[in-house]
């Protein structure tokens, strides 16, 4: 976390220098600095905590070979341009910038510096020094999907959203095809609420979808303030990006974990030995970027195994929650018997599976 | 659409309605006395972080008294960074509007601070105080189901009113709003009586904070009040420095906010999502369009708002 000085700059360089000619290959470095770029701050218990959880874990693993710093709450404006322009120059070789929202921003600044290599989340636009990745979020939300379709006894599971981006269409997609392989008659009620940590919102947003006879809500906002509501009513949810069992002890199910970790780490040891390509990265289950908070104890055997089954379909890449039949709202068949859904199809998908209620 | 449906519809509505009303109130007072405190969100910040981190310390020991302590720790809180801007504007007469748009960032910043050991703890929510019979009954809990905090709110709305208007010192506080150099040639204290207004709105506002930490989601996050705080600025302007209006105009917000939701999860929705989205920057420029134009403004907004006493003798 040491600021780098004029020194230690020219320490490195001289170092990189001599390595390079005494035959190592000409991109690597010994040491590099890596930036980050957060959107929320790093004690959220979420989106934001979880990439920091994955930065640490690229300080723990390569240790003395990177040098790691971070800049919380950037907004996904204008602003985030200076605050990722700062970082590279400061001397980091791998910038991660960590929401939707930074897209634009990251082309730019890349490039105006073609040396630096970047790496955007969740996004899809790439240039020969940016790369991108995501998780597929949505191979989760079909376990959560299982888990509510067998739990849920009114058949009606709330849905707490952000705005509509695939990545929620997915989830919520997964989550309503999953609960109605479980109980055919199972509803999503969706609740947009224009924002991703908003938590008097959410909780509002929670009491609501209650009131109006949801028994389970996911979430997929990103305070624990939902899961709270539901410990008080006594009702069952999720944990989003990260265990949140301690703030509803009662209410939380299980989790969906965000577990970077380990594509960091692929990525600065990439930096490192000079082998970094641009790249689209879309891990799920299988690749170990989605994990799970270990299941409550008052989940039945049957769910537990009905959700295991899931997660083991995923691992070995027999079971897909986006395999047709698949209708819409209005009931028109969208993918025919047998077929699946592409992934770039899916990272467009802009379209409600039947059961899915909301307003449009 | 049955009565239990109405109960708990009209009970989400109170938990988005009391904390703005708390800040709200409290701003109403410190603009009354001419001064302009745009810091109340950093100020409910402090506040509910000050009322979870006393209460979370204090709650295992003293579990009946902590959460008391914590609504006064919030109020000292919200009151000491109040204090700290009236300082600036009132000894060193920096611009208000500058200097409050510098406490909310401060106050956003400083809680953070503060609750760093305090993320991902949670504490008992400040619930109803009254016996479970009342407070989760059918029906009776449409009245005795709140936290303590909602009925202070609403006992703080006449109080207030009775205070500005039916009291000396009140009277002393709007003619110090009015035109602060008459009274102050009469021998009243400008100083001590905005000081005292502002420590007053600080500590409303830090209470209102503590709604979020300690009754809605018994927890701390940064940032948690979501601007809250800026549309309890508004609804001051709004309500035309009136309390009764500021009662109402809370409340219509609440009843807006949940009927946002409830349209939204029965699958229509009333106006485009991007409108409600928008709508807190467009009441803030509305509202300071307003300020700007107080002569206007309903012909109550103080004579003296938002600028520096300047004494001359």
């Amino acid at each position: 976390m040491a600021n780098i000085s004029r020194r230690t700059l020219i320490k490195t360089g001289a170092a990189a220098a001599t390595l390079s000619a005494i035959g190592a290959p000409v991109l690597a470095a010994d040491k590099i600095k890596i930036g980050f770029v957060f959107l929320g701050p790093i004690g959220d218990y979420g989106w934001t905590w979880a990439h920091n959880q994955a930065r640490l874990m690229v300080d723990k693993e390569l240790g003395d070979k990177v040098e790691t710093v971070y800049v919380e709450n950037v907004n996904e404006d204008a602003s985030a341009i200076p605050v990722i322009r700062d970082l590279a120059k400061q001397g980091c070789k791998l910038i991660f910038t960590t929401s939707y929202g930074y897209m634009d921003q990251t082309i730019q600044v890349a490039s105006e510096f073609p040396d630096v290599k970047f790496e955007h989340c969740t996004g899809y636009k790439r240039a020969a020094n940016v790369a991108t990745y995501n998780s597929k979020f949505h191979e989760g939300r079909a376990v959560l999907g299982t888990i509510s379709g067998m739990m849920s006894k009114s058949g009606t599971i709330g849905y707490l959203g952000s705005y509509k981006v695939p990545e929620v269409v997915l989830g919520v997609n997964s989550m309503a095809l999953s609960a109605q392989k479980k109980n055919p008659n199972a509803k999503i009620k969706l609740v947009l609420i224009d924002s991703w940590f908003d938590p008097p919102k959410e909780a509002a947003a929670t009491q609501t979808m209650i009131n109006l006879g949801c028994d389970i809500v996911a979430t997929h906002t990103d305070s624990p303030g939902p899961l709270q509501i539901l410990e008080q009513k006594k009702l069952y949810g999720f944990g989003q990006g990260a265990d949140m069992s301690k703030f509803a002890p009662h209410a939380h199910l299980t989790a969906i974990e965000d577990y970077w970790g380990p594509y960091y780490i692929q990525r600065a040891k990439a930096v490192l030995d000079g082998s970094w390509t641009s790249t689209d990265t879309w891990d799920g289950i299988k690749e170990g970027t989605v994990r799970f908070a270990p299941y409550n104890k008052v989940m039945p055997d049957d769910v537990k195994a009905a959700a295991d089954a899931i997660r083991k379909g995923y691992m070995d890449g027999t079971y897909n929650v986006f395999t047709g039949p698949i209708y819409d709202q209005d009931g028109k068949l969208r993918v025919k018997e047998g077929e699946v859904i592409s992934d770039a199809d899916l990272a467009v998908m802009d379209w409600f599976v039947k059961g899915v209620e909301t307003a449009s | 659409m049955s009565i239990d449906f109405i109960i708990a519809a009209f009970i989400t509505v109170v938990g988005l309605t009391t904390p703005i009303l708390l800040a709200g109130l409290g701003e109403l007072v410190v603009e009354k006395s001419g001064v302009l405190n745009l810091g109340v969100e950093g100020m409910m910040l402090i506040g509910a972080v000050c009322g979870f981190a006393l209460t979370y310390t204090y709650g295992f020991d003293y579990p009946g008294i902590a959460p008391w302590g914590g609504i006064l720790a919030a109020a000292a809180g919200g009151a000491l960074s109040a204090l700290l801007f009236g300082f600036l504007v009132l000894e060193l007469n920096s611009n208000q509007v500058a200097t409050g748009l510098a406490l909310a960032i401060f106050g956003t910043g400083l809680s953070s601070l503060i609750g760093q050991g305090f993320t991902g703890m949670i504490i008992t929510p400040f619930g109803s105080i009254f016996p479970d019979a009342l407070a989760t009954g059918r029906y009776t809990q449409v009245i005795f189901g709140y936290s303590p905090l909602v009925y202070f709110a609403l006992a703080m709305v006449p109080a207030v009113h009775w205070f500005l208007n039916r009291t000396r010192a009140g009277l002393i506080l709007r003619a110090v709003g009015e035109n602060d150099l008459s009274a102050h040639s009469i021998g009243y204290s400008v100083k001590q009586v905005r000081y005292a207004a502002i420590a007053f709105g600080g500590a409303m506002a830090g209470i209102g904070g503590a709604y979020f930490s300690m009754v809605i989601t018994p927890m701390w996050a940064e940032k948690m009040t979501a601007g809250r705080g800026w549309i309890a600025l508004a609804l001051v302007v709004f309500a035309g420095w009136r309390t009764g209006r500021l009662l109402a105009g809370a409340f219509f917000f609440g009843v807006l906010m949940t009927l946002e939701l409830y349209a939204k999860a029965s699958g229509f929705s009333l106006v485009p999502s991007e409108v409600w989205a928008a709508m807190p920057y467009l009441m803030t420029v509305v509202a300071l369009t307003l300020i700007s134009r107080r002569e206007t403004a309903g012909g109550n907004a103080p004579a003296c708002l938002g600028k520096p006493f300047l004494p001359t003798a």
